[in-house]
């Protein structure tokens, strides 16, 4: 029985893109924005996996980077993270880079690829039900395990898969979502459903949801600046899972997920977020321990345009 | 099939700012005040719950430093991004009339929804807004200055 490091020195690729270099990219971007753009303090939603209608402010990038402990019956644990980088192009239209990777204990460290993903206020106004269309190209490889939805039938037993086996799978899939959301008496209720079409072979087109709702712990803000004031914490709860392919579509043989979310809000500009998230059948991780941190950066949009243009 | 739905898609990305830009520049055309005017006119009577809250005005000050000051000015003054705040057309507008144009945002003139900040945060907004002198600043649709 071979382990994935021998796997690995065996079939003799290369990693497709270190990890090291990853992180530098990420890092430099970061940097970047911190030195080019002033900040804004960020009003975000608690939600990881679910999205509601609000997209990013004009001329903003928000950076954001977040990461997935999840436990693994029949094989190893593993940690996952992703950066994000999402920029508001109009007030109707945000744009947005993601790049993955993943530890998986006891194995290796991986770039697992990146998305491109859009999304489109499809009504100017707000009304009972605000729908807003999100359209996604990913890249990933099949060691990818950043959980960011589930679709068709997702189990546990595809992320115990050595890497170095799981990454020779390329995967190229063109990701649709219907953002439902509204926003009432301080609650937010949010609903996405998902639709998948991986583009590189014959599979059927996969379906998946996600449900949440979340409300700030205070609706009036406190006159003074402060860190613990409760209008600064939103707290919620969604849910999430697959719903099965065209020809075998329900809520069966695949997994779903429940998961309290909350987030913080800080003075200094950032956002943490914290969800614990729980597995609802024999199909699920028992338990995923998801955290993220983000930062707003009103005026980027400027910024880049003013260096573009040589101007100060 | 997946080329022509990778296709249809690109397409239909590429479209989309065309219709932006020509959707936006119909907007340029009037106002930059007359979105207040759309204000339904159940909206626009409604009352501003947090007129006597004593608290109001500070607080809509600490919300407009963190979400509106980048775009209007860091005292309303207006700037490349957005109209000012001390014209006659924003301050003789009613509260329930501010509070629907914060609630539904601008959307084809770039301002986003602010739905997403609770009612009483936007009402706050509201108070701020309303507590601002009033600069006459000269504008295409504007009245004459009042003595």
């Amino acid at each position: 029985m071979l382990d994935a490091t021998q796997l690995q020195l065996r079939t003799g690729r290369r990693r497709a893109l270190p990890v090291p270099l990853f992180v530098r990219v990420s890092a430099f971007i970061l940097l970047a924005t911190i030195f080019f753009a002033v900040h804004a303090r960020a009003q975000e939603s608690p939600y990881i996996v679910t999205y509601d209608h609000y997209l990013e402010e004009p001329g903003s990038l928000e950076v954001e980077y977040f990461s997935t402990f999840g436990t693994q019956r029949a094989g190893n644990d593993f940690l996952s993270y992703w950066a994000e980088f999402e920029y508001g192009a109009t007030a109707w239209w945000t744009t947005e880079l993601y790049l993955d990777g993943q530890s998986t204990f006891g194995d290796s460290t991986v770039f697992t690829g990146f998305r491109l993903e859009n999304r489109f206020r499809l009504l100017q106004q707000e009304h009972f039900v605000n729908p807003v269309l999100y359209v996604e190209y990913e890249q990933t490889s099949g060691a990818d395990k950043i959980l960011k939805e589930v679709e068709g039938h997702d189990v546990e037993a595809d992320y115990s898969i050595p890497s170095a086996i799981a990454r020779r799978e390329r995967d190229r899939e063109l990701e649709l979502k219907l953002l439902l959301s509204k926003t009432f008496n301080g609650w937010n209720i949010a609903e996405n459903t998902i639709a998948t079409k991986n583009i590189t072979g014959g599979n059927p087109w996969e379906f998946g949801y996600a449900i949440g709702a979340s409300r700030p712990l205070a609706l009036k803000a406190s006159a003074q600046r402060c860190t613990f004031c409760p209008e600064n914490f939103v707290a919620g709860i969604e849910m999430y899972g697959g719903l099965g392919d065209r020809y075998s579509f329900g809520l069966h043989e695949t997994s779903h997920y429940l998961a309290p979310v909350v987030a913080w809000n800080l003075p200094s500009d950032w956002t943490l977020r914290l969800s614990p998230g729980f597995g609802l059948n024999d199909q699920s991780h028992r338990f995923l321990l998801r955290w993220g941190v983000s930062r707003e950066f009103s005026g980027f949009g400027n910024t880049i345009s003013r260096l573009l243009r040589g101007r100060q | 099939m997946s080329r022509t739905i990778v296709v249809t898609v690109l397409i239909a990305l590429a479209t989309l700012p065309a219709l932006s830009s020509k959707s936006d520049q119909s907007a340029k055309d009037e106002s930059v005040y007359a979105p207040l005017t759309r204000a339904p006119k159940k909206a626009q009577a409604r009352t501003n719950p947090l007129a006597k809250d004593p608290d109001a005005v500070a607080a809509g000050a600490k919300l407009y430093e963190q979400h509106c000051a980048e775009c209007h000015g860091d005292i309303a003054q207006g700037g490349k991004k957005a109209p000012s705040l001390l014209a006659d057309e924003v301050q003789q507008a009613t509260p329930g009339t501010l509070f629907w144009i914060l609630t539904n945002g601008v959307v084809r003139r770039g301002m986003p929804v602010w739905s997403k900040l609770p009612e009483p945060q936007r009402w706050q907004l509201v108070s701020y807004i309303q507590s601002l002198n009033p600069v006459r600043a000269p504008t295409s649709a504007a009245p004459p200055a009042q003595p």
